[in-house]
């Protein structure tokens, strides 16, 4: 584990607000999610995750046909597709446009993939201002800080927090009501749009039989983004392909209520193309782009079964039921995405070495993939990526007294009587514990796994005999 | 005539646990089956698979492959062992199909303890006696990967003398998760606290499960904090008169 990985977590568990926060918020969504998605309310749930399932495992198994109908029915809608095989290419195509349009201003939507390819930093550090628009991703960009959840930005700030931050950043006077909070946002967020040159956003669906983008979204800006500005860019992972239009009778079904346990969201927008005049049309940016990002995504689609990864929406879901998540947060994951979903697609798209222990972060406890609406199994892509590291170069030096050791368990677990030997040595170094369980042991016999145990639990006593010494003996 | 069962006591229970794999025992032959102990058995080989070592967890696999090939219908007192078998053997033998027909057919003959009772033996009245309140602990491999929920909390309610109080949450996991417990131990410890304070709300004297690694979890950490609250598996529970 990096001391980074490390750290992370500890000072998060140690943070005894940070830890309220987290698991309030996480706790409300999940419960909302259970409200929505229950039989006497959805009925045919489980139906619609199975053929979610099944339509994103055509689309991805599909991806180059649709992808290409897609582009075809954009471009002849008067919109453009740009194809980036990673970040510096998303960065370079957003550059070139603004240098060549003389603009300054780029207002943004709520958008993952565009925090996964770094746009923000990238487009700053050539001069251009971005301005991020969904309340939320606007608190932490005040704070500097990276989205802490996939839905849910700033879901581990308090209105106290957002308040000292907004005197801070914004020089007002302190507010600490939500509502009042939103309309200094609103308002400082008002000017940005009608100044703007460019809006970006992502895209939570990429439809290929019509060509257009649809956007989930609770606030309006989405709306703003999109249409204000004389330039549109979607940008968009190639995953976010679905084939037709009328798929999304199951997807909107399933995504605001596994993210926050809505039936739908306030906004849900189906963008197509650029203003057309000729067509009396009088609203809509007069230039549309939607960029299709791969970064890593191809890399996934070889392996029949770590491809599901790609089915991905998006929802948050595993986050916020996942126990891990609700202790450790946002932040102590490695990369943008976080939680059980962050887990398996950190090592696939970064590389297993990024952080070598984020697979094992798990307690396997399989909560991810009874509440994933597309149905990714998520534990077992965790036992793969598990496998995946431990066969890795690194691991043969990282890990060599682990392999030892479990050189040693397959020898002993298929050893019976050394098995039972052994069994009984340690029952015989053991301290007995006086009745009760054991807090401490000899210095001599305190480390490793038996270390950490004891760090937070006591250690149960050996018992006189083995179970198999008291069934030979009854 | 008397039906054969084949107990799978795992080996937390064998080596620390060895009263529940007695209480077990004790239940299913009162049920008037012929209980029998393949002693070459060890573990399932969950530790090494969950941790990353397929060949590893593949060479015990086998070996516990053996060892119950012969037996027609094996116990186990642990959701999660019985789950290594039913669920994940497959993988570990995706690549030897002889080995997976007879991973599959092992599959079909191995029962968690409480759905052995409830669906092979038929039985929902075990006639025990347990005079107390306790909660139920889901352990997230039997309530997730197998499926059970209603068998042991069918089975507690026809114990003369016990009430079940329902924690909330009941199926959050209680932190344990194999080598994740020693991986990752302040974390895996503030899961088990989180887990408790649900436990301490409900008012009950003691906890029950069909797992004893959970249990073991549960109880290192109520020992720690001094709390009277006491673990049970399900089978001592069900062998109490």
């Amino acid at each position: 584990m990096s001391a980074e990985f490390d750290q992370k977590i500890r000072t998060t568990l140690a943070d005894a607000n940070l830890q309220l926060a987290i698991y309030t918020a996480t706790g409300r969504l999940k419960a909302a999610r259970i409200a929505t998605v229950a039989p006497d309310v959805l009925p045919d749930y489980q139906e619609l995750r199975t053929q979610a399932n099944a339509l994103k495992r055509h689309a991805i198994e599909n991806l180059d046909h649709y992808l290409e109908q897609f582009e075809a029915n954009v471009e002849a809608r008067g919109g453009h597709v740009v194809w980036c095989k990673d970040a510096t290419d998303v960065a370079d195509f957003v550059l070139s446009l603004a240098k060549e349009r003389g603009a300054h201003l780029i207002v943004k939507s709520k958008s993952m993939t565009t925090e996964e390819v770094d746009l923000n930093e990238r487009v700053e550090h050539h001069g251009l201002e971005s301005v991020e628009t969904d309340l939320g991703e606007y608190i932490m960009q005040l704070a500097h800080e990276r989205p802490y959840h996939i839905v849910a930005p700033a879901l581990h700030k308090t209105r106290y927090q957002v308040a000292d931050l907004f005197t801070e950043r914004l020089h007002i006077p302190r507010e600490t009501e939500p509502e009042k909070q939103t309309m200094i946002a609103r308002a400082t967020l008002r000017e940005k749009f009608l100044a703007a040159d460019i809006g970006i956003s992502g895209a939570n669906f990429l439809v290929a039989d019509s060509g257009a983008i649809v956007l989930v979204e609770n606030e309006g800006n989405a709306r703003l983004t999109t249409s204000a500005p004389k330039i549109h860019i979607a940008i968009a992972g190639i995953e976010k392909i679905i084939p037709r239009a009328q798929d999304l009778a199951v997807f909107l079904k399933l995504l605001a209520r596994s993210a926050t346990g809505q039936p739908l969201s306030v906004y849900t927008s189906f963008l197509s193309g650029p203003r057309r005049p000729e067509k009396g049309e009088i609203d809509g940016p007069e230039e549309f782009y939607v960029v299709l990002l791969d970064n890593g995504r191809t890399r996934l689609l070889p392996d029949r079964g770590k491809r599901q990864s790609l089915y991905c929406i998006r929802c948050g879901a595993c986050l916020n039921t996942c126990p891990v998540y609700r202790k450790i947060g946002g932040h102590s994951f490695p990369w943008v995405y976080s939680g059980p979903i962050g887990a398996i697609l950190t090592p696939q798209f970064m590389g297993i070495s990024h952080e070598p222990a984020l697979p094992f972060a798990s307690s396997l406890c399989g909560a991810c993939g009874e509440v994933c609406p597309v149905k990714i199994d998520i534990p077992k892509l965790l036992l793969e990526l598990r496998s995946d590291v431990k066969k890795s170069a690194a691991s043969e030096t990282a890990d060599r007294w682990e392999r030892l050791a479990f050189k040693a368990f397959a020898w002993l677990m298929t050893h019976p009587r050394m098995y039972e030997l052994a069994g009984r040595m340690a029952s015989a170094v053991a301290p007995s514990g006086d009745g009760g369980w054991i807090r401490t042991v000899p210095q001599a016999l305190n480390f490793g796994p038996m270390k950490a145990w004891l760090a937070g639990r006591d250690v149960p006593p050996p018992p006189a005999r083995s179970f198999r010494e008291m069934w030979r003996r009854r | 005539m008397a039906k054969r069962v084949s107990l799978f006591v795992t080996c937390i229970v064998d080596q620390l646990f060895p009263q529940t794999g007695m209480a077990m025992a004790q239940v299913i032959e009162r049920l008037g089956y012929a209980v029998d102990f393949p002693p070459d058995q060890t573990c399932c080989g969950q530790p090494a698979f969950n941790s990353g070592y397929r060949s590893d967890a593949r060479t015990v696999a086998r070996h516990f492959l053996k060892t119950f090939e012969a037996s027609e219908c094996i116990v186990v007192p642990s959701g999660s062992c019985t789950s290594m078998v039913t669920h994940h053997y497959a993988e570990l033998f995706r690549k030897e199909p002889e080995t997976l027909a007879r991973v599959e057919a092992l599959a079909r003959r191995i029962f968690e303890f409480s759905t052995f009772l409830t669906e092979v033996a038929g039985v929902e009245d075990v006639g025990a006696s347990f005079p107390g309140t306790v909660t139920f602990h889901d352990g997230c491999h039997a309530l997730r990967e197998l499926g059970v929920k209603s068998a042991p909390r069918r089975l507690l309610a026809n114990v003369r003398g016990l009430e079940l109080r329902e924690m909330e949450p009941a199926e959050e996991c209680c932190g344990f998760g194999g080598t994740f417990s020693v991986k990752f131990p302040e974390l895996s410890t503030a899961m088990t606290r989180t887990k408790i304070e649900a436990i301490e709300r409900t008012g009950a004297r003691a906890v029950v499960s069909l797992d004893p690694s959970c249990l073991m979890q549960i109880q290192g950490a109520l020992s720690r904090a001094g709390s009277p609250i006491r673990t049970l598996h399900l089978a001592e529970v069900l062998a109490s008169r």
